[in-house]
């Protein structure tokens, strides 16, 4: 399944395709042009996005440092996501064992409803929880948020390590239950460290995704906004959008760098093993 | 149930797959610091049988002692037992040396003891210096070595090894199994061994036993097995054998005869036989119990003519296959080449010859 093999000159398969080649590209442009923008236009000495550039400047970024209410959105997020994370991760190492161990009826329609966040409107399940929420009377804060984020990392969570757990043989437990070791320290002695960089790609994974939430935040969020949130309510004040381009780009950058180091981790892993 | 000698104490055990009966109504014992084997072809309970004894599967019916001990409800990590996977399963993630002592844990031993006890078992597998290598850097029989190290080193009470020489190369598979044996005489340890390599089971085993769609056929010793075979299966499992349809005949009391296929009348101790007159039997004849030979031989108890169809020369021995009056298929005789210039070996097909084997050689048993 690794995306590319060793090249290997005149086989059919690995012949040289224009019109694809072509075809990557444009994709590749119609993708991440318009988010290259924003890194672009956070170093324009102006207000306004548009060409010509102003010039260089770093005025923005200087901006951010002074908004309080910006450090506590970000604060937000960053226990969020953190919580997220590492909740997301743990039940989707369960849910992984579980599927990938005993032999159980239905167990496909389980990996169907673990995996059914990815193809619904988030919009439907923001609306379900908000409602859920209002009738328990619970009242809207981080905590709904993180529920919310919980729904959407979950799946997530569980893609990345199902194929870790897939992949290893359940003899290795045994082995250790035959040395002695319990269930417990079995975990922790064989199936923690041979799991180890699935859960290190879905806490990565799931934080970046947490961090960048909107649609869930948006009907959850009680007083205290996450960063999205907070970008959202400056998006009104024209005189603030240049700052708000400078924090996207650095947020753009952050995340950039963890979903790197979450595939990097995976696939390493997954050499190291074969 | 009952409380025996044995150190294993295997008690009608069944085990269901579903409706599948993986093992079928089991009872054998086992003793201390015995060598002994699970013998059968593909599929019919042997991994099942030693995951059983190992505690990774129940038992659906009847009861295992170990020790004197029922082990039913003692789960894998508290029983005195420990297995060498078929696959090995070394911990990829862990070195060497922390394969070997990765059941050490609970004995709260320094770090120094348990080096210096790695490095023993590395001495005794004969793999010094390897402690810090990583698992993934080994050959097959290295990793089937650190996976008899790490087991060896809890000094188990019982060794289970599930086909452990059946990833090996001929040459290695043989020069493991002086190993295995020599290791299992001086640290004296009950070892159950699963193979379904006949001759691998003859080599090592101080007793077998001979399985077969979930069932034991036979408990015996090497010799046992292959020289009285009870059940013409466990005749046909261990080496070559040679049929014979045949009937019994009772002169009185004193003399009994039975009437073969081939071989003519056989003469038999009365004592040897507990058929009634007229009972349809088997009897076996191993290729290698037959003499062949030109002329018919003076002082044979029991001789036929027979015409030679195909020979195969082998070097150390010679195999025949040879059509008798009055029989289908061709009789297997194997001859050591104790001279070099065998005759028999040039002789072209059709050639007379005369087959003679002694009253001892021939083993009676029930019809399949
Ligand atoms: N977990 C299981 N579920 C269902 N059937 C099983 C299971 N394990 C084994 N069996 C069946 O039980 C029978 C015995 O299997 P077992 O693995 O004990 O055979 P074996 O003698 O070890 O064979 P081999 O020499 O091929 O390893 C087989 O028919 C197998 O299909
Ligand atoms: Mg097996």
């Amino acid at each position: 399944m690794r995306g590319q093999g060793k090249p290997m000159e005149g086989t059919y398969i690995k012949r040289r395709n224009r019109p694809l080649q072509v075809y990557a590209v444009l994709f590749l442009i119609v993708l991440y042009v318009p988010v290259l923008f924003i890194p672009l236009f956070s170093f324009n000495d102006s207000l306004y996005v548009r060409f010509p550039m102003q010039g260089m400047t770093l005025k923005w970024y200087h901006e951010l440092w002074l908004r309080e209410p910006l450090w506590n959105a970000m604060w937000n997020s960053v226990r969020v996501g953190a919580a997220v994370s590492v909740i997301s991760t743990i039940l989707g190492m369960v849910a992984a064992r579980a599927i990938t161990r005993y032999r159980m009826p239905g167990r496909s329609a389980l990996v169907t409803f673990i995996m059914m966040p990815l193809v619904i409107p988030g919009i439907i399940f923001g609306v379900a929880l908000l409602v859920l929420m209002s009738r328990m009377g619970v009242p809207l804060s981080l905590y709904t948020v993180g529920l919310g984020h919980l729904i959407v990392c979950m799946p997530f969570a569980v893609a990345t390590l199902l194929p870790r757990f897939e992949g290893f043989d359940p003899s290795m437990e045994e082995a250790s239950a035959d040395l002695g070791e319990n269930g417990w320290w079995t975990f922790w002695r064989v199936t923690f460290p041979m799991v180890f960089p699935g859960v290190v790609a879905s806490l990565l994974l799931s934080f970046t995704i947490s961090f960048d939430e909107f649609i869930m935040a948006f009907f959850l969020t009680g007083t205290d906004p996450t960063l999205p949130m907070y970008i959202w309510g400056q998006l009104r004040f024209p005189k603030e959008f240049p700052s708000v381009l400078a924090l996207s780009a650095l947020i753009l950058l952050v995340s950039f760098v963890l979903v790197f180091i979450a595939q990097w981790v995976g696939r390493k892993g997954l050499e190291n093993e074969n | 149930m009952t409380k025996t000698d044995a150190f294993i104490s295997i008690q009608n055990v069944s085990k269901f797959f579903g409706t599948f009966r993986a093992i079928d109504d089991i009872s054998m014992d086992i003793g201390r610091g015995e060598f002994f084997s699970l013998l059968g072809p593909s599929g019919c309970g042997k991994t099942t049988l030693l995951r059983m004894l190992a505690g990774f599967e129940s038992t659906t019916a009847g009861e295992i002692f170990i020790d004197n001990q029922p082990t039913s409800d003692v789960p894998p990590h508290h029983r005195p037992v420990n297995m060498v996977f078929q696959n090995y399963a070394i911990f990829p993630h862990l070195n060497v040396r922390d394969n070997i002592t990765y059941g050490l844990r609970k004995q709260k031993l320094s770090r120094s003891k348990r080096y210096e006890m790695a490095e023993e078992m590395l001495e005794m597998i004969k793999l010094p210096d390897y402690g810090t290598r990583k698992a993934t850097e080994l050959s097959g029989g290295q990793r089937q070595r650190i996976a008899l190290a790490r087991a060896l080193i809890l000094r188990p009470k019982v060794l289970l090894l599930d086909e452990p020489l059946g990833a090996l190369d001929k040459q290695l598979r043989e020069q493991m199994q002086l190993e295995l044996r020599a290791l299992q005489r001086q640290i004296g340890i009950t070892f159950v061994f699963v193979t379904h390599d006949q001759e691998e089971a003859l080599t090592l085993s101080d007793r077998i036993a001979v399985m077969s769609g979930g069932k034991v056929l036979q408990v015996d010793t090497p010799t046992g097995l292959y020289e009285t075979p009870k059940t013409s299966v466990v005749a046909r499992f261990i080496g070559n054998m040679n049929f014979f349809d045949g009937t019994v005949r009772r002169n009185g009391a004193a003399a009994a005869a039975i009437e073969t296929e081939g071989l003519g009348t056989i003469q038999v101790p009365v004592a040897d036989l507990d058929k009634p007159d007229g009972a349809a039997v088997q009897v076996a004849l191993r290729p290698e119990k037959i003499a062949l030979s030109a002329t018919r031989p003076d002082a044979a108890e029991h001789a036929v003519s027979a015409r030679l169809d195909t020979s195969a020369y082998l070097g150390e021995r010679s195999h025949f296959y040879v059509n008798l009056e009055g029989r289908d298929e061709p009789v297997a005789v194997s001859q050591p080449n104790t001279s070099r210039f065998n005759a028999a070996n040039q002789a072209p097909s059709g050639t007379e010859v005369w087959l003679s084997w002694s009253s001892d050689a021939i083993v009676v048993l029930d019809p399949e």
